[in-house]
């Protein structure tokens, strides 16, 4: 089975947060315990939305001890290609669908003396999991939290007060930024650096820490992509010996899907690799989105990353 | 069925046999006629009944003397077990891990009792019988993973996983074919398979560690790998190479079939799920060439596998001396008939040995 193992579970709540968020919580249908996870692990949710089916990946922010039930919080994403409004249109309290098997792809680091968190909006959701397993373990951490505006500060309220001194909130709207220089300058040796949120505030956390001299081992990011929507495009493959169209709003994973293929994912966000796929041949240009490939990969053209990556001109050729 | 735990040792006298449902049982590791490296992974999700593959953790017939052999190691060498600071979690993981599938795959011999964290564990076998609170490393005699251990066969290795590598930070490793954990102790994948010959060459370890990092919770993997061992020795270590390398030059034309033994490991791969670590048993199976060739199929495969060897792997598993003396004596069950495809030891298909 491509994606690991699953698990049947039933949606037994479902919380609106704010104008975008909607929290879901998760129980399995079977009433057997959840697996345990580790905090910042991910489960990709199906959704069978009439002949097409969904599949997205969501941090799971529920403590990581309780096998009771998950819970994830989904941001509504307008320009997407309709999985977030799907799950907060369509799926609704006592509906059964189907998510994977705990994978984590942004782990803490064991080692670290102390854990200094930098989120950014609906990026805070693997640091609740995460906080909940350190404070099991008397683990040190502080949690740097950007957010656009205070109505849109997703658990902000919980966790400034369970945690009072360790949770530091930014408002955009009030001109608050995170002051990045000073906070790295003032860790303690051994902190380990975590973030999570927009490409740019990724960037920006690992391009200054660089700057600082900070070891690259020392800062950890976790970002999905989500499969941009393009213009349509055909694939042959060698393999099945068939020709294939990737509809505008479709990604070439979830057209080789349709059409009955296979392909291994664990992340279906330009993360982790696993649905790479050889190229054979290529009249066109490869619209390269992942995280995966590095850039001479990229500029080779040998490889193609289905899940969030396309094709824009006469035909492209694959091995599968 | 129930198991008879044999009364038996791996060192001084060597006591040590298979009884004839062990050898049918032994991981043969040769699908065919000839051997090179491979990932050669599998999912490890149960196998035929009675195979070693059919549970999570098998258990035989060597269970309790084996368990002894280790104490024996542990007592004089404490640093076969080490866990650095930041592997405590995963420890925790694997005592939990081995503890639920004990209590499920043999019922009448392990039994685990969960009142929240506070846990009772029945060891019958061994006669243990302990109450203590689950993630509390005070209310264990030895830490989780040692404490675990001690009581399962096979060497653990314990891999952290960071920055798109396994790192060997914490481990049992007392019946091992001839490498350190103290030596190893930190290293990343490449670090620790350096001395392999060839197969950093062909990519392998590359692919292997792509593989390993990749294995998640619920969908444990195996694989099978193999070396050659004098005398029924579980701890054929560096520490201890001086006592054990010399038995090597006592093999006999007379003595070879009852002293060499095949040594197959049965290596798994767990993921960890509060740590996300890997644990990787290696379980260690010893079977005489005297045994195996009593399985016809196996007795000529052996002979043709151990006769077409490249030299750099024969003397990498440390027996490049002694195969001229193994393939006079291999020799003899290798009547040239064809072999069937894949391990097993089909004795109902297999035709006997024709003497020539």
């Amino acid at each position: 089975m491509s994606g690991g193992e699953k698990i049947a579970v039933r949606v037994t709540e479902k919380t609106p947060l704010n104008d975008l968020v909607t929290r879901f919580r998760f129980e399995a249908v079977d009433g057997r315990p959840l697996p345990t996870f580790s905090g910042g692990a991910h489960t990709v949710v199906e959704m069978k939305d009439g002949d097409r089916n969904r599949l997205n990946p969501y941090s799971l922010m529920s403590d990581p001890f309780d096998r009771g039930s998950y819970t994830i919080s989904v941001r509504r994403d307008d320009a997407g290609r309709g999985g977030s409004k799907f799950l907060h249109s369509a799926v609704d309290v006592g509906d059964e669908i189907t998510i994977s098997y705990p994978v984590n792809l942004f782990s803490l680091d064991l080692r670290a003396r102390k854990h200094l968190m930098l989120a950014g909006g609906i990026g805070i959701t693997p640091f609740l999991a995460q906080i909940k397993q350190l404070d099991r373990s008397h683990g040190h951490w502080e949690l740097h939290y950007s957010v656009r505006t205070e109505s849109l500060g997703s658990y902000v309220a919980e966790l400034t007060a369970e945690h009072p001194n360790d949770v530091h909130v930014y408002y955009d709207d009030r001109g608050q930024r995170i002051d990045l220089d000073a906070l790295l300058r003032g860790q303690p040796l051994g902190t380990h650096v975590y973030v999570c949120g927009p490409k740019g505030m990724i960037d920006w956390v690992h391009r200054t820490a660089e700057a600082r001299g900070w070891p690259a081992e020392a800062v950890h990011s976790e970002e999905f992509l989500a499969p941009e929507p393009g213009k349509a495009f055909t694939v042959e493959l060698t393999q099945a010996g068939k020709t294939v169209e990737v509809g505008e709003t479709e990604s070439l994973l979830e057209a080789l899907e349709r059409v009955g293929e296979d392909p291994p994912y664990l992340c279906r966000g330009g993360a982790c690799g696993q649905c790479e796929t050889a190229v054979v041949s290529a009249d066109g240009t490869i619209l390269h989105r992942d995280h995966w490939l590095t850039e001479e990969e990229k500029a080779a053209g040998a490889k193609i990353m289905p899940c969030v990556s396309r094709f824009e001109g006469t035909s492209l050729v694959l091995d599968r | 069925m129930t198991i008879q735990f044999r009364d038996e040792t791996f060192r001084d006298d060597y006591t040590f046999r298979n009884s004839r449902w062990a050898i049918e049982r032994f991981p043969f590791p040769f699908h065919e006629d000839s051997f090179m490296y491979s990932v050669n992974m599998e999912q490890h999700r149960g196998g035929p009944a009675g195979s070693v593959y059919e549970k999570r953790f098998d258990v035989d017939e060597h269970y309790v003397s084996e368990m002894r052999d280790r104490a024996l190691v542990l007592a004089e060498d404490p640093l076969r077990c080490q866990s650095l600071p930041h592997m405590t979690l995963a420890g925790w993981d694997l005592l939990e891990l081995i503890m639920v599938a004990k209590s499920e795959d043999y019922p009448d011999l392990f039994q685990l009792h969960r009142d929240g964290d506070r846990w009772r564990w029945v060891n019958r076998p061994l006669g243990i019988d302990d109450t203590f609170t689950f993630l509390d490393d005070t209310t264990l005699p030895h830490g989780p993973m040692e404490y675990i251990t001690r009581q399962t066969q096979g060497d653990f290795c314990v891999l952290d996983q960071r920055d798109d590598n396994l790192w060997m930070d914490a481990g049992m490793v007392t019946t091992q074919a001839d490498w350190s954990l103290d030596f190893d102790l930190g290293m990343n994948f490449f670090e620790w398979h350096a001395p392999v010959p060839k197969a950093h060459e062909m990519g392998i370890f590359q692919r292997a560690l792509k593989f390993l990092l990749n294995i998640q919770q619920g969908a444990p993997a195996r694989r099978l790998n193999w070396t050659m061992t004098v005398n029924p020795l579980l701890d054929t270590s560096p520490e201890n190479y001086h006592r054990w390398g010399i038995q090597k030059t006592t093999l006999t034309p007379e003595n070879i079939g009852r002293k060499q033994h095949l040594r197959v490991e049965l290596q798994t791969f767990f993921r960890l799920p509060r740590s996300n670590a890997l644990v990787f048993p290696i379980r260690c199976y010893l079977c005489s060439f005297e045994d195996l060739t009593t399985v016809s199929k196996w007795g000529r495969r052996l002979h043709r596998v151990v006769r077409d060897l490249p030299v750099e792997l024969a003397t990498y598993k440390g027996f490049v001396d002694n195969r001229p003396m193994m393939l006079d004596y291999l020799s003899q069950f290798d009547d040239g008939l064809p072999t069937s495809p894949g391990i097993w030891p089909d004795l109902e298909t297999e035709p006997p040995l024709r003497m020539g």
